[in-house]
């Protein structure tokens, strides 16, 4: 009996010691609650969804109590920091240093060029940073390079690299359409990119990758990215008798064509990514002319994994609007949460090792980094098996449809269709026959 | 054939908004880079009456241009009309009030891309080339504007007015008419004249916060390449920097996104041939 007191009592002391040592932790670091810097452009539709993302995350984990440091659960709060990145690397930057004091972690991030700048700066007061929009490989590649450095930066979205793969595998996708549908051998495929640098290499890609997979490239149009009328382009893409017009393009210009490809009916699928074609407003800035158009990115409504639908669902319902892959911060608040569960203190160096451990599996699909002696260390490692992005397609109504993957590796998620060609497009091409 | 064809287009929604800044210039002697941000704000007053409110178009239309234009005219009379003896100033202070509007509607609206019914649907194939219709309707309208411009200036007594202080501002005053007011109905119809272009050209484009930035530089370098407040000038050099823009996007497309610059890098070329613009002034002198 007297035994069965001690070891109840020492129990009872090991449980108060364990909680004293979790609130002592979660006190050491000032803790009241994990203040998670969401950076974006919040006037911007990628913006919107960063903060969309993580408010949903927050409100999921807080109310089913917080996130354990420790022993002890301790609720998230969000902090938006409006980094005006597409307009100002200056401004990007400046706001990153003004958060820095305030918060714990930062998401978020869209424009690479900005990025870069933004990244230093969280790399110099060493705040672990997970990347969910900029998409060129340097992001990682300096993690690589200079891990000591840029060991806090991760990212939960693929890199261009492979964004270029996907889109190639697409492009092959529709070439084969066009071959099957309209018996054309060897269908033409205008490039249409904004001059960035996160499209450099994917255009650079297409035309070499292009005659090897049975098109041929009839030219490469490099437009601003806030080219608000691209007719001119239009009329000389129809002019070459392009087939297919691929395109790569994360700044406005990508509405501005979509609607005037759409109202002069061009002959040509346009396919590809466009960053502002992932949303409903696209929809309505197009007038319903961006029908057909189909576009790269993170999520679409297809059972990508058991939380896809789940998360569409809810952010649909919420915010009236589909998430764009910006708004991968939900996954990003996750891989978070569960690192810290794992370390059990917020220290940046104890969490970086925890987060090179992340085997998520998110409503963005499966998340794993690559290790550090990874030529794109800490980056998304994609491929079958791992994250594989979408390729959505505007249909009747500004509903979308996942059409990539299709088949592709054995990969067919639920819910997902085959790609359409416009019918303006069919016509055409079968008169001309 | 295709160059021809958008160049025309395109250079003739150019030559529309540039006119109604050149008059401007030359009546008031005002360089007021707000001017755009009025076509601006016609494009989101007609999104916001047609789209939003569900105003019928013939409705909408109207409003938008009077309610943009008495802005205008009001920024004007309370903002630089004060200040317009002093050039530099006038350039700054609008400039700031161009930043002012675009932040105001970027407060209201976001930094998001909306769209404008188009009053004409459809597109017409010519030669090949497939053109909006909404476009062959902007030009047609910025034909009318321009005709009419011309028809005002030549005829009216106003007209005639507004040309002379364009010339010789000290002697129109020793010749009784009151040359604020002629700037006053100078400002109005250049604002006008911008106001009534947004709301053609607007439905072919995406309604968005910065969409007055592309403009005011085209037309810094259309009525500079014209000549300062010559809109005849204004006219020819408007189409000559179309046809540059278009001419780049077939001929050099990997460098499409330097068409912008490309049609600088003429206006610095015929600058340097004749510093005074085509049918400019060597020396404000010369106008005595």
């Amino acid at each position: 009996m007297t035994k069965k007191i001690i070891i109840g009592l020492a129990g009872i002391c090991l449980l108060v010691w364990g909680a004293s040592w979790g609130t002592a932790e979660a006190k050491k670091a000032g803790v009241k609650t994990i203040k998670i810097g969401v950076a974006g452009p919040m006037k911007t539709t990628a913006g919107e969804n960063h903060w969309r993302g993580a408010l949903i995350a927050q409100d999921e984990i807080n109310k089913a109590g917080g996130v354990l440091v420790g022993v002890v659960k301790v609720p998230i709060e969000l902090v938006k920091v409006d980094t005006n990145e597409e307009l100002s690397v200056s401004d990007a930057v400046l706001a990153i240093e003004k958060a820095a004091s305030e918060v714990h972690f930062f998401v978020g991030t869209k424009r690479t060029e900005s990025a870069l700048a933004m990244q230093d700066a969280a790399m110099r007061y060493k705040k672990i940073f997970i990347g969910c929009g900029a998409a060129h490989p340097e992001l990682c590649v300096r993690v690589a390079k200079n891990y000591d450095k840029f060991k806090y930066w991760f990212r939960v979205m693929i890199n261009s690299s492979f964004m270029g793969k996907v889109l190639f595998l697409h492009l092959a996708d529709v070439g084969k359409i066009v071959r099957e549908e309209l018996g054309i051998e060897r269908p033409k495929v205008a490039v249409l990119a904004d001059k960035l640098i996160w499209a450099d290499p994917i255009v650079m890609a297409v035309e070499k990758n292009a005659p090897k997979m049975g098109l041929e490239v009839v030219g490469s149009w490099r437009p601003s990215a806030n080219a608000s009328d691209v007719t001119a382009e239009l009329a000389a893409i129809k002019d070459s008798g392009a087939h297919i017009i691929f395109q790569a393009v994360s700044g406005p210009m990508g509405v501005a064509l979509g609607k005037q490809w759409g109202e002069l009916e061009i002959p040509a699928a346009l396919i590809g990514g466009s960053s502002y074609a992932v949303v409903k407003t696209f929809w309505e800035a197009t007038g319903g002319h961006g029908i057909y158009v189909t576009t790269q990115t993170g999520l679409g409504p297809a059972k990508i994994s058991e939380k896809s639908i789940p998360f569409w669902d809810t952010f649909v319902k919420r915010f009236d609007d589909f998430p764009g892959y910006t708004a991968v911060t939900y996954d990003a608040v996750y891989i978070l949460k569960e690192a810290i569960e794992r370390a059990g203190t917020l220290d940046p160096d104890a969490l970086v090792p925890e987060l090179e451990k992340t085997d998520y599996t998110g409503a963005y699909g499966r998340m794993v980094f690559y290790p550090p002696d990874h030529q794109f260390a800490h980056d998304l490692r994609f491929g079958p098996g791992y994250n594989t992005w979408v390729i959505n397609q505007w249909r009747e109504g500004g509903t979308v449809r996942v059409v990539w993957p299709y088949g592709w590796e054995g990969i067919t998620y639920e819910g997902s269709d085959k790609c359409m060609l416009p019918p303006w497009m069919v016509e055409y091409w079968k008169k001309k026959r | 054939m295709q160059v021809l064809i958008i160049g025309i287009v395109i250079g003739t929604v150019y030559a529309a908004l540039a006119l109604g800044f050149s008059l401007i210039w030359g009546a008031a002697r005002i360089i007021n880079l707000a001017y755009t941000s009025f076509y601006m704000l016609a494009a989101y007053f007609f999104y916001v009456f047609c789209s939003l409110l569900g105003l019928n178009i013939l409705l909408a239309i109207p409003l938008s241009i009077l309610i943009t234009t008495f802005i205008g005219v009001a920024t004007y009379k309370f903002c630089l009309e004060r200040i317009r003896a002093h050039e530099f100033v006038v350039i700054l202070v609008s400039i700031a009030l161009a930043f002012f509007f675009e932040e105001c509607v970027l407060s209201v609206f976001g930094y998001h891309y909306h769209r404008v019914p188009p009053l004409v649907h459809g597109y017409q194939e010519l030669f090949g080339v497939r053109v909006l219709n909404q476009y062959f309707l902007a030009f047609g309208f910025c034909i009318a504007l321009i005709l009419g411009l011309w028809l005002f200036l030549s005829k009216s007594r106003t007209g005639i007015a507004i040309r002379a202080t364009s010339q010789d501002k000290e002697v129109v005053n020793l010749m009784g008419i009151s040359e604020k007011k002629v700037s006053l109905v100078a400002i109005f119809i250049g604002i006008g004249f911008v106001t009534i272009s947004s709301v053609v050209v607007s439905p072919i484009y995406v309604v968005e916060p910065s969409m007055w930035m592309h403009p005011i530089i085209m037309i810094l370098a259309i009525v500079v390449l014209g000549g300062l407040g010559s809109l005849k000038g204004s006219l020819i050099a408007a189409y000559i920097l179309a046809f540059s823009e278009v001419a780049v996007v077939n001929w050099l497309p990997m460098g499409d996104f330097i068409k912008g610059a490309v049609s600088l890098l003429v206006m610095v070329i015929v600058l340097s041939l004749r510093p005074e613009g085509i049918f400019g002034v060597a020396f404000e002198e010369e106008r005595l």
